[in-house]
């Protein structure tokens, strides 16, 4: 049944209950950490990479029910894709392939988005260290 | 699916002998109480009987029960009455830091122009110390307001302490009720209160009303001006129905409280027992012993409240948090806060109220339900990690 006076999408719901990718990676590429507990929104984000192909993602977050279902989301959208390809994603898109976010809640996709280019940094730092050693 | 509503002190079903109360004053009795024929009349009759419903169950005179759109309103016409009838006497307001909205925005409001606010702390169970209130008042103070009991952790203040230390001093004290009255007693003169906010929602009326008490002699400025109503004190034309229905809902409560007050404190401290047997790592929010009969308040720590909320909700049952991922500030509760929680804990909070409804099967589903919840979210909650 559709409640139309959701505050959430069908599609945010549906991620909230059945989150993806819920996890910690063991020995990952990157790791991204982002958000306080002020806001009360904490999202770390894991990427394994592969030939610059991340290959998989997982998350662990405390937050609300769109943190969950953002954080749920950017895992989903970045497995399988170029490293160069992820760091286009944005929090807009996010939110789209949630079918939108309230206006208030923005600020969780904003938060993914910001979680995915954290553990992106990390695996570049990371490389860099490795390359030069 | 069976919904267990557990949110009564955000709002209350309105009772059917409260709804059968009110709807003559819809159509056969519609008339305006300020007209002087047979309909006026009608109308005039039944706001002064639920006037002094009111005024009884308070202990109050008739005279001194003013009708407004409900608590908000009430609260702010204490505040800002007081603060602007006695500005020459002085410009100075003793409050908390744990009042609702309705008092700490007025005072914010009135510390912008001119008045000064003290905010008093409270200790890690949400009581303010009367000796606070005592070493705050000075020659310039000109209000105290101290609620009677907490909306969110269901804490009963020492109001009664409080008054008295108030009236020594000759400041005029204002309390909120609107969590209390009907729920436990409320007397005016016991508590030694000149002003006190009521909101009939709270206790099974209607939508829209409520009462400032004002004790004789007080001095106020109105807030709303236009028709000579409420003695000049509150001008705009009764909404009888809804007096009515106050005034119903106020003479069940009376009848009814003490009973019901027995009953609930039961269900609650069964609930609050059960939540501490059941998870681990989750706090009681509040005054152990000193709380609202169905007032239950807990963190959950590792998790967000409102992903507890949503999975609540899934499964039919209605509770609400502290939390505030979805305010412009983001910031949790002011209340949970001056608690002295940590933030995660203040996000981490979940508020059972219950009410008439409500049976042992209700929070025997709540004890079902959430430990599952809490599970489920901390398996995907980075805080637990740093715990270990």
């Amino acid at each position: 049944m559709t409640d139309p006076w959701s505050l959430y999408s069908e599609k945010v719901m549906e991620h909230f209950k059945n989150p993806r990718n819920v996890g910690e990676i063991e020995n990952p590429d990157g790791v991204g950490h982002v958000g306080n507990p002020v806001c009360g929104d904490i999202m770390e984000l894991y990427i394994k990479v592969n030939d610059g192909i991340i290959v998989d993602a997982k998350f662990k977050t405390f937050g609300c029910g769109a943190a969950i279902a953002t954080s749920s989301m950017v895992t989903e959208m970045v497995k399988g894709k170029k490293i160069e390809e992820a760091l286009k994603i944005s929090n807009k898109a996010v939110a789209e392939a949630l079918d939108g976010l309230p206006p208030v809640k923005m600020h969780c996709s904003v938060l993914a988005e910001d979680a995915l280019k954290s553990a992106i940094d990390d695996y570049l730092r990371h490389r860099k260290l490795k390359k030069q050693t | 699916m069976r919904r267990i509503y557990l949110d009564h002190a955000a709002t209350t079903p309105t009772r059917p002998e409260v709804v059968k109360a009110m709807l003559p004053y819809f159509t056969d009795a519609f008339g305006n109480a300020s007209s002087i024929y047979s309909y006026g009349r009608e109308a005039r009759g039944a706001v002064e009987e639920a006037r002094t419903k009111v005024a009884e169950l308070i202990g109050a005179r008739d005279e001194e029960i003013i009708f407004t759109s409900g608590g908000t309103e009430a609260d702010n016409y204490a505040l800002e009455g007081v603060a602007y009838a006695n500005e020459r006497k002085g410009n100075h307001i003793i409050t908390t830091s744990i009042e609702h909205h309705a008092v700490m925005e007025v005072c914010k409001f009135l510390g912008k122009r001119g008045f000064k606010i003290t905010y008093l702390p409270v200790d890690e169970y949400g009581l303010v110390d009367p000796d606070d209130v005592k070493r705050a008042i000075t020659d310039k103070t000109i209000l105290v307001s101290v609620m009677h009991a907490n909306n969110q952790v269901g804490t009963i203040e020492p109001v009664k302490e409080i008054g008295k230390i108030a009236r020594e001093a000759g400041v005029c004290f204002h309390t909120d009720a609107v969590q209390t009255l009907g729920h436990i007693p409320v007397n005016v003169d016991k508590l030694k209160v000149d002003l006190l906010a009521i909101s009939a929602h709270k206790l099974y009326g209607p939508k829209g009303i409520g009462v400032l008490y004002v004790r004789k002699g007080t001095k106020l400025v109105s807030l709303m001006h236009g028709g000579e109503q409420e003695k000049r004190r509150r001008a705009g034309t009764e909404n009888v129905p809804a007096i009515v229905g106050l005034g119903k809902a106020v003479e069940l409560a009376g009848q009814e409280m003490g009973k019901e007050a027995e009953r609930l404190a039961y269900l609650r401290d069964k609930l609050i027992k059960g939540l501490m047997e059941k998870i681990d790592h989750i706090r009681l929010n509040g005054h152990p012993t000193r709380r609202l009969p169905n007032n239950v308040n807990v963190s959950v720590d590792f998790v967000e409240g409102e992903s507890m909320i949503l999975n609540l909700d899934l499964e039919g049952i209605c509770a609400s948090t502290g939390s505030a991922c979805s305010s412009a500030i983001l910031e949790p509760s002011h209340v949970l806060l001056a608690l002295g929680l940590p933030a995660e804990q203040a996000h981490g909070s979940l508020r059972f109220t219950l009410g008439r409804e409500n049976t042992e099967a209700d929070v025997e589903r709540v004890l079902e339900v959430l430990p599952g919840i809490a599970a489920k979210l901390r398996a995907m909650s980075p805080l637990l990690k740093t715990q270990k």
